[in-house]
């Protein structure tokens, strides 16, 4: 599903983030990608779906190579992929449906067929009584919903979470798990970067611990293992 | 591409148009100043050219004959000038005649005193050639120059090529203005699309990493500048299908009595305005792409 071997990854600046990572991960599981800030979670999980490139090693996602992969296949290895992040990144002047529908649009698919689809991940999420409503007019956890509804709008094999709960309360942050764990029992592997140890030690799932660019721990059931 | 996608990507162009209307306006106007400037040297170079090919069709050969030739070598010299290629006719212009021509090209008062050369003829005569190709004068001219008997050879190479200088500098003219204008208008619509980029940047990169292809992504910015560039059109092409029916209308007659034929309206004015479109276009699409290219790496 997801393999990374002996994977390294310098910035354009020097900055060394990744050193000889090598990884798998199977279909349908579920991990958490623990760390201090500056560890190279961010590089890790952007080299996933592509937006950063290694500088060397090879990464193989659905059995295809990241490394040879023509920038023009770029995008449908995206569509395979649905991405979620700390700051929502919803349009602000589409609706509900709108944001989710963006998705299916570029992608150009047909509007029944769009439609339905919509509302059905919209239901997923439980937010199919808002789909008429502003991104601002909902609470920050409505909004992350929403952004998960549109990740995994085009059935993505693999849904990416960059700290899905960083900026919710306690309670919300329960709610985006539920989701998240739903989303996983359908069968969609999750990847989900987190700061988060209450929920990674209760909710137990694999965990992978990155420490200046090292794979320094990797436990199936792990703890979050940091103290605060 | 499906045509309820191109419909959804020409409304944001639109709207694109529309949020940095500003912007839009000088990149419009840089455009249609530029094919203003297009459009009035193509119309002058396009009736310079024509005016120079008619003028090239009546170039002549004159030959004059020698003096003191006499009548036979004169017709030693035909029989010369028979055997030259590419010649289409040859017409005699006895010294009588030619002093006809003369008289009568001549202001009222010049011709009294011509008059009086009746009796002692200065002028030679003269075998008139027309070459099979305008474009072959000058070599028919130079062949006849080395016959025998004769005192010189005439055509109308300075006419022609006085013309053409005048052409010449007029087209450079042209194309140093309108190369700078268009890098002018160009400058201007990339920038104005690189504003409508910075304000939907956000849109651009969720696009990206929801699978949209960079085709996809740029259309509503190739069709924003095709607009630009076309809007910009619309004056010009006005302008100069009106400016030349008026041209044409009050100057055309006069003109021709000085043997000067401008084109007419049509096909000309629709050539030209095919081709200030094609120039708009052209123009706003260069202009969009060059900016939307380096935001498509996300």
């Amino acid at each position: 599903m997801i393999e990374m071997i002996d994977v390294s990854k310098t910035y354009s600046n020097g900055v060394n983030a990744l050193n000889d990572i090598d990884i798998l991960i199977e279909k349908g599981e579920f991990v958490y990608v623990v760390g201090p800030s500056g560890a190279g979670k961010s590089t890790f999980i952007k080299m996933i779906y592509r937006e950063e490139k290694p500088s060397q090693g090879s990464i193989i996602i659905n059995g295809a190579d990241l490394t040879t992969l023509k920038e023009k296949h770029v995008p449908y290895l995206r569509r395979k992929i649905g991405v979620v992040f700390q700051d929502f990144k919803l349009l602000p002047k589409l609706s509900v449906f709108e944001n989710v529908a963006f998705a299916l649009e570029v992608i150009e698919e047909q509007r029944d067929v769009l439609r339905k689809r919509v509302m059905e991940v919209l239901d997923i999420v439980k937010l199919k009584n808002k789909a008429r409503f502003l991104p601002d007019e909902l609470s920050g956890g409505e909004q992350q919903r929403v952004s998960i509804a549109r990740a995994i709008v085009n059935n993505p094999r693999v849904v990416i979470a960059d700290e899905p709960t960083g900026n919710l309360d306690p309670d919300t942050s329960w709610e985006i798990m539920d989701i998240l764990e739903d989303i996983n029992r359908r069968g969609t592997t999750v990847l989900m970067a987190t700061h988060n140890r209450e929920i990674v030690n209760t909710i137990k799932k694999r965990v992978i611990a990155i420490e200046s660019g090292r794979i320094v721990r990797d436990e199936m059931r792990g703890d979050y293992g940091y103290e605060r | 591409m499906k045509g309820r996608t191109l419909v959804r990507h020409g409304k944001e162009g639109m709207k694109n148009l529309g949020r940095n209307g500003w912007m839009s306006f000088a990149s419009i106007s840089a455009v249609t100043i530029m094919l203003m400037v297009v459009g009035v040297f193509l119309i002058l170079i396009l009736n310079m050219n024509h005016f120079m090919s008619t003028v090239e069709e009546d170039v002549e050969v004159r030959v004059y004959v020698d003096l003191t030739a006499s009548e036979e070598e004169q017709k030693e010299l035909e029989e010369g000038l028979n055997q030259i290629d590419h010649v289409e006719s040859i017409t005699y212009l006895g010294k009588d005649e030619g002093l006809d021509e003369l008289i009568e090209s001549l202001g009222e008062e010049d011709r009294a005193a011509f008059e009086s050369l009746r009796d002692e003829n200065p002028l030679n005569d003269a075998f008139i050639l027309q070459a099979d190709e305008p474009q072959l004068t000058e070599e028919v001219a130079s062949q006849a120059d080395k016959l025998p008997h004769i005192d010189r050879v005439d055509y109308g190479e300075q006419v022609v090529e006085q013309l053409f200088n005048v052409t010449n500098v007029l087209r450079t003219i042209g194309i140093v203005l309108v190369l700078g204008l268009m890098f002018t208008a160009m400058f201007l619509i990339s920038n104005t699309i690189k504003l409508t980029i910075v304000a939907r940047q956000k849109e651009i990169q969720i696009m990206k990493l929801v699978g949209a292809t960079n085709g996809f992504i740029r259309w509503p910015f190739f069709l924003e500048g095709l607009l630009l560039g076309v809007l910009g059109a619309i004056v010009p092409v006005a302008a100069v299908m009106a400016g030349y029916h008026y041209l044409y209308d009050n100057f055309a007659e006069r003109l021709r009595l000085n043997f000067a034929e401008l084109l007419p309206v049509y096909p000309l004015t629709l050539q030209v305005t095919l081709v200030l479109l094609g120039i708009g276009a052209l123009v706003g699409v260069w202009g969009s792409l060059t900016s939307v290219r380096k935001f498509l790496k996300v």
